[in-house]
């Protein structure tokens, strides 16, 4: 299928030259090109800047690297933001400091892939609800960083969790919220400064009962089958939308003068989905609305890169691993609504056992602090039934897997040579309850160090007031 | 599949058996919560529904059924310090929640409100929370919109009479919330507060008729139902988060000082923990909320509940409903931010106990007490841990809820055979 993400300038340069050369040959039958329409794919560029970055040999520490393995008595080097070497015993070059990490445990730091700070900001007033576009069933032209408040102190709490990179999704109120982003967590002054550098972006859609809740007296959709229709009707006027300008793009190659659509910029985020540019993050808690939507997905050729929440995961893992779709999970959340009262301890270690993908995530200002205890809790569960899974098996569901589901695996989600530093050193096995994180190092800087006050973040709205610069 | 159904019947059966049976725990660490402190290589004698003794284990009787408990830990069952337990099933959108009640012509004040008559011990998150060591809780009503949010109860998530003590505790708040509910602003709550007690004070504990010529601000029901906490008979739990409402807590205890008062929250209680002690005013808390949510809230840290202990407030920890069993994990996470560990059990059992007024016969194991005993894998705060037997009123539970079914039902699906044939 011939792309329109019309980002490219080589395209465009080689329009440009093609239309020169036409007009030198003197064809006057040929009309004029008007210049190309290039829509610029990245109007809110990442102004994100790394902390300084240490040099550091972290020595004797138990080391779990986010893809399976774990190293009893390593040393891992870390330079220049990236992580330079790792192994038993290995030779520290000049100018590293030692951080010796005797009974201590280094991991990558921990991925959530879903996360409302910012958008649902603390203190949560109505005026820092920004998170849900209620006005419209499907809102894909709504972007979830121009909601983003960087001076939510659940950021700074967040951090001192170990959480070095989140995923901020709009709410599930639509059939189709909006994009997500993707941020280290790092707040400065603007989203910008905090937007992982070339992160694909992300599209949250939402199942089941909060669409059909939200719209049923606002002109519907009022049930899971209006839910439906609505998806699949939305997926075709993009479909519709992206061939108005694959067939302008053609004609315009074809040295044609085409007037380029109008652009929607609803369906241009739908389309960017269909075309694997963006990546669907789909809040579904039934299995029965998991196989609908995987379903839909085959219909309009598009990939659901993941379930969020799934709390019904564990009763379609086959399908799941099949379909090649994520499952974003919390370890014991049930009962708070119909769609999540079949909701069991063992989700996410049965959605592992089957091959497919599992991701711990949050969903909360609170649980995103604790992302490994959640993680343990899973595994102890998992253990419990009878599912063989190890500790260094398990972070995979904290970085690894949902690196993948973000797009930036390459650059961080596990500790190897060339990736990013982004890690963290715990005080003791992160699986137990009284494990701390810490120092928390994004890019190889230090971003939260638990033995140095000035390393704990205080937002903008903490000053000045009660418990200002306390350990939180 | 047919063999795991005839399993599960037989254990059924048996436990049905067990009933006022005779039956020792042996060996293992016990934390008694008494003054015996910890214990191990001891026996834990139980005779139908009480504790009999805490013996050496040669000294066993020989008619006591042994459960080993050998390197295992044994605490005194736990109990909820606040939850909805046996008043709602799905809190959203589906159907009755007799945890929220609308306004009330019987009870404009909310106090005469009492979900004793509304328990449901075939709640499915009964068993859900007692396979994992949640062997009582305490259950009220959330929402009144009105002051009071009722009577109180105490139940067992044993079998049988479920009941513990109805009338056991009222609540308000004083919060913005609370605020929120009594004409937007405190300046109105706090003298409608002090009107409403002074007048059931004037009752001298005398009831109303229902039917009574009356001229007060509060109704006959909601006078009678006061009584025994303007008494002190029964506790008053008050929600305040920020220094300001718990100062006027404190105040009020003062005032007033036969009321029971119990601190709900408490979230910058840390900045205030010597005049909480001083005041005797015991704290229930949730120690992971360390975030300002709200403008009285702002000082909030997970070093709340270890530095109320240092000052020496008596702390209690369980506020949650569905998810009641993570007590556990809240009290680990209060120890990893400075609560000595033993104040954390304390804090899930005799604590809470104390605090209700139950502890003659919960909260710690002591001959005597009623049965409520957990045997856990390990040490019940961390996270990867869980009850591997629990006994509630001397019968040990089965270990299933609907969650273990929904588990072992996927987890050994038969591809041939539809799930719903699979039981």
């Amino acid at each position: 299928m011939f792309k329109t993400s019309l980002k490219s300038p080589v395209l465009l340069g080689t329009l440009v030259v093609a239309t020169g050369l036409l007009s030198g040959c003197g064809d006057d039958t040929k009309p004029q090109q008007a210049p190309f329409v290039d829509i610029n794919q990245n109007p809110f560029p990442s102004t994100y800047k790394a902390l300084p970055s240490q040099k550091i040999a972290f020595t004797h520490v138990n080391l779990l690297d986010g893809l399976g393995g774990q190293i009893a008595n390593a040393t891992l080097l870390m330079a220049d933001g990236k992580i330079q070497q790792l192994g038993e015993s290995l030779e520290i070059p000049d100018g590293y400091t030692v951080i010796d990490g005797k009974d201590k445990w280094l991991t990558p730091g921990i991925i959530d892939v879903h996360s409302h700070l910012g958008v649902y900001a603390s203190p949560s007033t109505g005026s820092h609800s920004d998170g849900n576009e209620a006005t419209n069933p499907v809102t894909a032209q709504v972007w979830s960083e121009h909601s983003v408040w960087p001076q939510d102190p659940g950021f700074g709490r967040a951090l001192a969790g170990g959480v070095t990179v989140l995923q901020i999704l709009p709410g599930s109120a639509n059939l189709v919220g909006g994009r997500s982003v993707t941020v280290k967590n790092l707040p400065n002054r603007t989203v910008q400064d905090m937007k992982f550098p070339d992160a694909p972006y992300g599209l949250k859609m939402a199942c089941g009962e909060n669409p059909k809740r939200v719209y049923g007296k606002k002109g519907g959709p009022s049930t899971r089958m209006g839910n439906v229709a609505g998806y699949r009707q939305a997926w075709a006027d993009a479909q519709d939308y992206q061939r108005s300008w694959d067939k302008y793009t053609e004609e315009y190659k074809a040295g044609k003068n085409p007037k380029a659509p109008k652009r929607d910029l609803r369906l241009e985020t739908l389309a960017g989905a269909l075309k694997g540019d963006i990546k669907v993050h789909m809040h579904c808690y039934r299995a029965d609305d998991m196989g609908t939507m995987m379903d839909v997905m085959k219909e309009f050729g598009y990939q659901i890169t993941s379930f969020q929440h799934a709390v019904e995961a564990y009763k379609i893992a086959d399908k799941l691993a099949e379909n090649k779709v994520c499952s974003a999970m919390w370890a014991d959340w049930w009962g708070f609504k119909m769609e999540a009262y079949d909701g069991i301890r063992e989700n996410i270690a049965m959605v592992d056992k089957a091959g497919a993908c599992a991701i711990v995530h949050s969903d909360s200002d609170l649980g995103i602090q604790r992302l490994n205890q959640e993680a343990a809790k899973a595994l102890g569960d998992g253990q419990r039934a009878g599912i063989n899974i190890s500790k260094a098996h398990a972070w995979q569901w904290l970085s690894s897997n949902p690196a993948k589901s973000l797009g930036i695996f390459d650059k961080t989600g596990s500790l190897e040579v060339g990736k990013n530093a982004d890690l963290v050193l715990w005080s003791t096995d992160p699986f137990s309850t009284y494990a701390q994180a810490e120092k928390v190092y994004i890019d190889g800087g230090l971003a939260f160090d638990r033995d140095d006050p000035s390393r704990w973040p205080v937002s903008d709205f903490e000053l000045g007031q009660p418990g200002e610069g306390d350990s939180k | 599949m047919k063999k795991l159904i005839i399993s599960l019947t037989l254990t059924s059966l048996f436990s049905a058996s067990v009933l006022a049976e005779k039956v020792a725990i042996v060996g293992g660490t016990m934390h008694t919560l008494s003054k015996q402190g910890s214990v191990t290589d001891k026996a834990l004698l139980i005779d139908g529904e009480r504790i009999k003794a805490i013996v050496d284990i040669n000294a066993i009787p020989k008619d006591y059924r042994q459960i080993d408990a050998a390197d295992k830990v044994v605490t005194p069952g736990l109990i909820g310090a606040q939850t909805q337990l046996g008043l709602e099933e799905v809190g959203s959108w589906a159907g009755t929640v007799d945890a929220s009640v609308s306004p009330s012509d019987y009870s404009p004040y909310g106090a005469a409100l009492d979900v004793s008559y509304a328990l449901n011990p075939a709640s499915s998150l009964i068993p859900v929370a007692r396979i994992e060591g949640v062997t009582s809780a305490a259950t009220s009503i959330n929402y009144t919109h009105a002051m009071f949010k009722g009577q109180g109860a105490i139940l067992s998530l044993g079998e049988g009479d479920n009941l513990v003590r109805p009338q056991a505790f009222t609540r308000i708040d004083v919060s913005n919330n609370g605020a929120d509910d009594a004409s937007g602003s405190r300046a109105a709550l706090w003298p409608v507060l002090e009107n409403a007690l002074a007048e059931v004070e004037a009752r001298n504990g005398r009831k109303l008729a229902l039917s009574a010529e009356y001229h007060g601000q509060l109704n006959p029901a909601d006078i009678n139902a006061l009584l025994a906490v303007v008494a002190g008979d029964e506790p008053l739990l008050i929600g305040a988060h920020r220094v300001a409402d718990i100062k006027q807590v404190i105040a009020l205890k003062q005032r007033h000082p036969k009321l029971n008062v119990v601190l709900l929250y408490a979230t910058e209680g840390w900045m205030l923990a010597k005049e909480i002690a001083v005041a005797n005013i015991p704290v229930i808390l949730n120690p992971e909320s360390n975030l300002p949510y709200s403008f009285d809230q702002l000082a909030a840290t997970m070093a709340n509940a270890g530095r109320l202990a240092d000052a020496g407030v008596m702390v209690s920890i369980g506020v949650e409903t569905h998810n009641i069993r993570l007590m556990t994990q809240h009290a680990g996470n209060a120890v990893a931010n400075g609560l000595s560990w033993i104040d954390g059990l304390a804090a899930l059992t005799i604590n809470t106990a104390k605090i209700y007024g139950i502890d003659n016969d919960y909260g710690s194991l002591e001959a005597g007490k009623v049965a409520d005993v957990v045997i856990w894998n390990g040490d019940p705060l961390e996270v990867m841990n869980a009850p591997e037997n629990v006994i509630i009123h001397g019968k040990q539970i089965d270990m299933v809820s609907r969650q273990t079914k929904l588990r072992d039902r996927y987890l050994n699906r038969d591809a041939k055979l539809p799930v719903q044939f699979q039981h």
